[in-house]
């Protein structure tokens, strides 16, 4: 059996054939490095997804900072993750790197700031 | 009037990747000047993955990309204004621009015009209809939810296979809305692959290629459209008509050169790209006035952005210590299965990185530079699309500034 996969590892987005046996993988094709078998050995095995979504900032120059992922988690938990994540609340400032949660649900995936927020000040130009 | 080597419009990826190379070398007088009240442009409000990975080797945010170059702005002590409006720039190279202190001109020795892109929006497709609210463009979307904390609709169908557009469908899923079909006029999808597998089929939101939104219905709000099949020429096919009850439509149809400053200075625009028409070194007809980035032809990825940038920033730097660049005689002419290149004109001075793109989608084919009969470059792909840059670099010592180079496609 012949299953094919978009390789979503990085933007050249490979289109890759895996070649299955009775729900064994036998070899992957298609693939532009060894990136490629990687992933679909994990997506057959279980799919794993980095998401990005935005939590609230009190004090802060902007109403949001931006966060993602320490690491993936499997697909099937994105939602409940979703929910976990927009149970927090940060006051400002909070830095690149920050961590919001630890292990969120138990996932081994910390959510992590990926924008920086400085306190509510006038911060004026340099020139 | 102040005097300044170096005075660059826009503080998004292009203009920081410029400033931060300038900077490094040697012209250390600079004014970055932005429009809104941080840098860092769109990519602030692309919060999510995959940047990064050609520039620094690693898959970053959007905001942690462009915090990566404007740490090295701050480092570097290189001057900006915020919340700073060029109203115009001349072409003898002097900047107007105002904030709430009021009006400044500047004489600068280099323009760079880093001003980015603009997104089509419903008045450029001429959708027949209602105007209610509710219909917006993705990347209007993205600012509403990613940076003031507002939800733009629950039920949401999105015209344009964009990447911006598909970005959004599932940032919009995953706060809650439900997207219920993303259709896109094309036989072919405008985004990457990858994006349609993370955004699209992982959410079960269906792709309807070769279909077109035809009817926005609602008075206050929007409440329905109509969809339809399209033929080969684009035309609506009679009797296909569907409605779909939503209440907000996201437009992801295509991103426009911001050139109006461009234009003011006499900078000739590329019907293709809707950009500069620029040499090697990113230098516009107009001496002095460079540009680079998405003003200068829309990308893929940011990470080119940066790095035409950096390679715009190295021509300047040289212009501003020598008061002129070599002259590019060899004009690049293309066939007709590819719809632009970037620059478009070379000297036989440097190597030269060509960026291009196909107009339609071809397998196992072979890019090919070459002058005549006589091949100077050849790059073998298995696949060429149009969602997809393509770079290929001219090597000096093969060009006869003689003869104009050809860049062809089988």
């Amino acid at each position: 059996m012949i299953k094919e996969y978009t390789c979503i590892v990085c933007p050249r987005g490979c289109q890759l054939e895996a070649v299955m046996e009775e729900g064994e993988l036998l070899f992957v094709s298609g693939a532009g490095c060894k990136r490629g078998e990687a992933y679909v050995r994990q997506e057959i095995s279980d799919p794993q997804r980095n998401i990005a979504t935005s939590v609230l900032v009190l004090d802060g120059r902007m109403p949001l900072t931006s966060v993602r992922l320490s690491r993936t988690i499997p697909k099937n938990s994105i939602f409940s993750v979703m929910a976990e994540i927009k149970k927090k609340v940060l006051k400002a400032p909070v830095h690149i790197g920050d961590i919001v949660i630890a292990d969120v649900l138990g996932t081994g995936s910390d959510v992590v700031v990926t924008k920086a927020v400085d306190a509510k000040t006038c911060v004026s130009a340099q020139k | 009037m102040e005097q300044i080597d170096a005075l660059i419009v826009g503080g998004g990826p292009a203009g920081l990747a410029a400033a931060a190379e300038l900077h490094k070398r040697g012209i250390k007088d600079i004014l970055l000047i932005e429009r809104e009240d941080c840098l860092g442009g769109i990519l602030r409000q692309c919060i999510h993955d995959g940047f990064g990975l050609s520039r620094f080797q690693a898959a970053l945010s959007g905001p942690e990309y462009a915090q990566r170059f404007i740490d090295q702005i701050e480092e570097l002590k290189i001057p900006y204004l915020t919340e700073t409006t060029v109203l115009e720039v001349s072409s003898d190279r002097v900047v107007t621009c105002v904030n709430r202190n009021g009006l400044k001109k500047y004489q600068a020795k280099a323009v760079i015009l880093a001003m980015g892109c603009r997104e089509r929006t419903r008045g450029s497709l001429g959708i027949p209809g209602e105007r209610p609210a509710g219909v917006m463009t993705a990347g209007a979307a993205q600012a509403y939810i990613n940076l003031y904390n507002r939800m733009v609709g629950k039920e949401v169908v999105i015209l344009g296979s964009g990447d911006i557009g598909l970005i959004m469908a599932r940032r919009l899923t995953l706060e809650g809305a439900h997207v219920q079909a993303v259709f896109e006029i094309g036989s072919v999808p405008s985004g990457l692959s990858r994006n349609i597998e993370q955004c699209l089929n992982d959410y079960d939101i269906p792709l309807y290629l070769s279909h077109t939104v035809t009817g926005i219905h609602g008075s206050s709000r929007l409440e329905a459209v109509t969809v339809s099949q399209v033929d080969e020429c684009f035309n609506p096919i009679p009797g296909t008509e569907q409605r779909y009850a939503c209440d907000t439509l996201i437009l992801s149809v295509g991103l426009i050169p911001e050139n109006e400053l461009s234009l003011d200075a006499g900078v000739q625009l590329d019907g293709r790209t809707r950009g500069a028409v620029v040499d090697e070194h990113y230098q516009t007809n107009v001496p002095g006035i460079f540009a680079a980035g998405n003003v200068l032809h829309v990308h893929d990825l940011v990470d080119f952005v940066s790095m035409e940038a950096e390679r715009l920033a190295e021509a300047a730097s040289r212009y501003i210590k020598q008061g002129m660049l070599r002259p590019c005689p060899v004009v690049i002419q293309t066939d007709d299965k590819i719809s632009y290149t970037v620059p478009q004109s070379i000297s036989s001075g440097q190597d030269v990185v060509l960026s291009l793109r196909v107009k339609k989608p071809l397998t196992n084919c072979r890019l090919m530079l070459h002058q005549g009969e006589h091949i100077l470059q050849e790059k073998k792909l298995k696949k060429a699309v149009p969602a997809e840059m393509l770079q290929i670099i001219c090597q000096k010592d093969r060009l006869n500034i003689d003869l104009p180079l050809e860049v062809t496609i089988e």
